[in-house]
């Protein structure tokens, strides 16, 4: 940034950037707030698989003792992380498929005309989507909880908490990722049956990858190739407060990956952006 | 290529300078060695039909992405290199809407605020003195889903200034509006640059907005036709109106229709 900036203007140091940062997390919330469909059907998707499909499976699917787990568990309780990431999943699309809105509409340009570097304007955009999905989640948390599942100790509900705004990051950071390379806003359908279907099944979120390497050795490789995964078996141990290392590593590479992939793509002198004029 | 310079605007730094921009999709040409300044306290209206261009240089201006060759100045910030200095000084108010309707007037103007660095008490003062300028001050806890086009448009003109840019960019503000909220952006907006010094670009197809004294750039088919003003150009294409002059300039009678 230049040093030569007039009388009349302040370089945009760290504390502009602070108020940046805060300004895009408020408006975020405000719209959460206004948008009480969003809210409620990232409440009800969660609780149709666990009232319903968990429910119908409690007999057929017994889940034996592994880690974190020390006891035999019920299937709601093993799927409970699994839609915890699926409810951090959807809303990491879905704000990506508003950023591929925003643009058309213009509110992403006007995010970024902000004096803000622009990378520094999308992890804020980021964080925002984050914080959502970490209320979505504790919202579910509270139904679960009137359901039996909670954790040993009320501690799993704070030692969650990291293993949520990370494994959020990944996936807002995804989302971001793809937002810059999906053309147009067709619809939502594209999104699930491309990338939401295939993250969710194809992973350790329904079964445990022992039990589907019994079944199908290709689809657990499938299964331990997907990043999801991860997120599911990183916010699984937290929630038993235990550190899943691998998880841990994966989770935050990805997350690496995908933010690093966003920025370049958004970049203004090299970004995907310029190539067709969106 | 009929050129009209303008000698006399060159003497101060320029608001905005365009030189030789030059933009393409692929093949496609967007942008040919586009090149114009607008001066401070100066109100220039970048003439052009959809497809001429505009949005293409919009988006290089205000730094969406930077162009193949050629550089944006902003008050001698170069968009590109020096993007932070050349956005604090510059305002824009898009052809889309990007008011959120959900939320009230004075939210939307405190999450502008905030994209730009200024805390709640200054963005609130700020945006106080901004919607009386444009009309609006008993609306401020209004959503914006209620207010009419024109008023929305006023916000985001208010919402604009917010962050005391000296140059304002406006793509294609009267989109939409009928006469009277026309008048009424055209008058706020022409205030500016009498009171304020601010300088303006105002990017439209619509001839009836252009008033003699103007500065006038002619954008068409990715060149500038023409730049100078008003009626330098209606008097080199030997016209009687801007949009005679554009005619002709352009070759055709596809002019100013909307």
């Amino acid at each position: 940034m230049s040093q030569a900036v007039l009388a009349n203007e302040r370089p945009f140091g760290w504390t502009q950037r602070l108020i940046c940062l805060y300004g895009i997390v408020w408006r975020e919330g405000l719209r959460f707030l206004h948008q009480r469909e969003r809210f409620i059907s990232a409440l009800v998707r969660p609780m149709v698989w666990l009232f319903i499909f968990a429910a119908g499976f409690r007999q057929t699917l017994g889940v034996s003792i592994m880690p974190p787990y020390d006891t035999y568990v019920l299937y709601e309780v093993y799927i409970t992380p699994g839609l915890i990431a699926m409810i951090q999943l959807f809303n990491g699309m879905q704000s990506s498929l508003s950023m591929v809105y925003d643009r058309e509409v213009g509110s992403m340009r006007m995010l970024l005309v902000s004096p803000a570097p622009r990378w520094f304007l999308l992890t804020s955009k980021l964080i925002a989507g984050v914080a959502v999905s970490i209320l979505q989640v504790y919202a579910f948390l509270v139904v679960a909880y009137f359901w039996e599942i909670e954790p040993p100790t009320w501690w799993g509900y704070l030692t969650i908490l990291p293993a949520l705004a990370l494994s959020g990051l990944m996936l807002g950071a995804l989302g971001m990722l793809l937002s810059s390379v999906i053309k147009q806003l067709e619809n939502f359908a594209g999104v699930m049956n491309f990338v939401i279907f295939p993250m969710f099944f194809a992973s350790s979120a329904l079964y445990p990858l022992w039990r589907v390497q019994q079944g199908s050795p290709w689809l657990a490789t499938v299964c331990r190739l997907n990043p999801f995964t991860y997120s599911v078996e990183l916010i699984r141990f937290a929630f038993y407060q235990q550190v899943d290392w691998l998880s841990l590593a994966v989770v935050l590479g990805c997350t690496v990956a995908f933010l690093g992939g966003a920025i370049i793509a958004y970049d203004p002198a090299r970004g995907m952006l310029m190539r067709r004029g969106g | 290529m009929t050129t009209v310079v303008e000698a006399t605007a060159k003497a101060t730094v320029s608001a905005l300078s365009v030189e030789n921009v030059s933009h393409a999709y692929g093949a496609r040409i967007a942008l040919d060695e586009v090149s114009f300044d607008v001066a401070p306290s100066s109100f220039t209206v970048l003439l052009g039909l959809n497809g001429a261009g505009k949005s293409t240089l919009f988006s290089v201006i205000t730094h969406l992405y930077v162009s193949r060759s050629g550089v944006v100045r902003i008050f001698g910030h170069d968009v590109a290199r020096e993007s932070g200095a050349a956005l604090a000084a510059l305002g824009v108010v898009f052809q889309q809407r990007t008011l959120d309707p959900d939320l009230s007037v004075a939210q939307n103007l405190a999450y502008h605020g905030a994209l730009h660095g200024l805390g709640r008490r200054e963005t609130r003062a700020r945006g106080a003195i901004q919607l009386t300028r444009v009309g609006l001050a008993d609306r401020t806890k209004d959503k914006v889903r209620f207010l009419s086009g024109g008023q929305m448009r006023r916000v985001e003109i208010a919402r604009a200034l917010l962050h005391r840019p000296r140059m304002l960019l406006l793509d294609e503000p009267t989109a939409g509006l009928d006469i009277k909220a026309r008048a009424g952006i055209l008058e706020v907006v022409r205030g500016l640059v009498a009171d304020e010094g601010i300088g303006v670009l105002w990017a439209t197809h619509l001839v009836d907005e252009i008033r003699d004294e103007d500065h006038v750039v002619v954008l068409h088919k990715s060149r500038v036709l023409a730049d100078g003003p008003s009626r330098s150009i209606i008097s080199a294409a030997g016209a009687r109106s801007i949009g005679e002059a554009f005619t002709s300039l352009t070759g055709g009678g596809e002019g100013g229709e909307g």
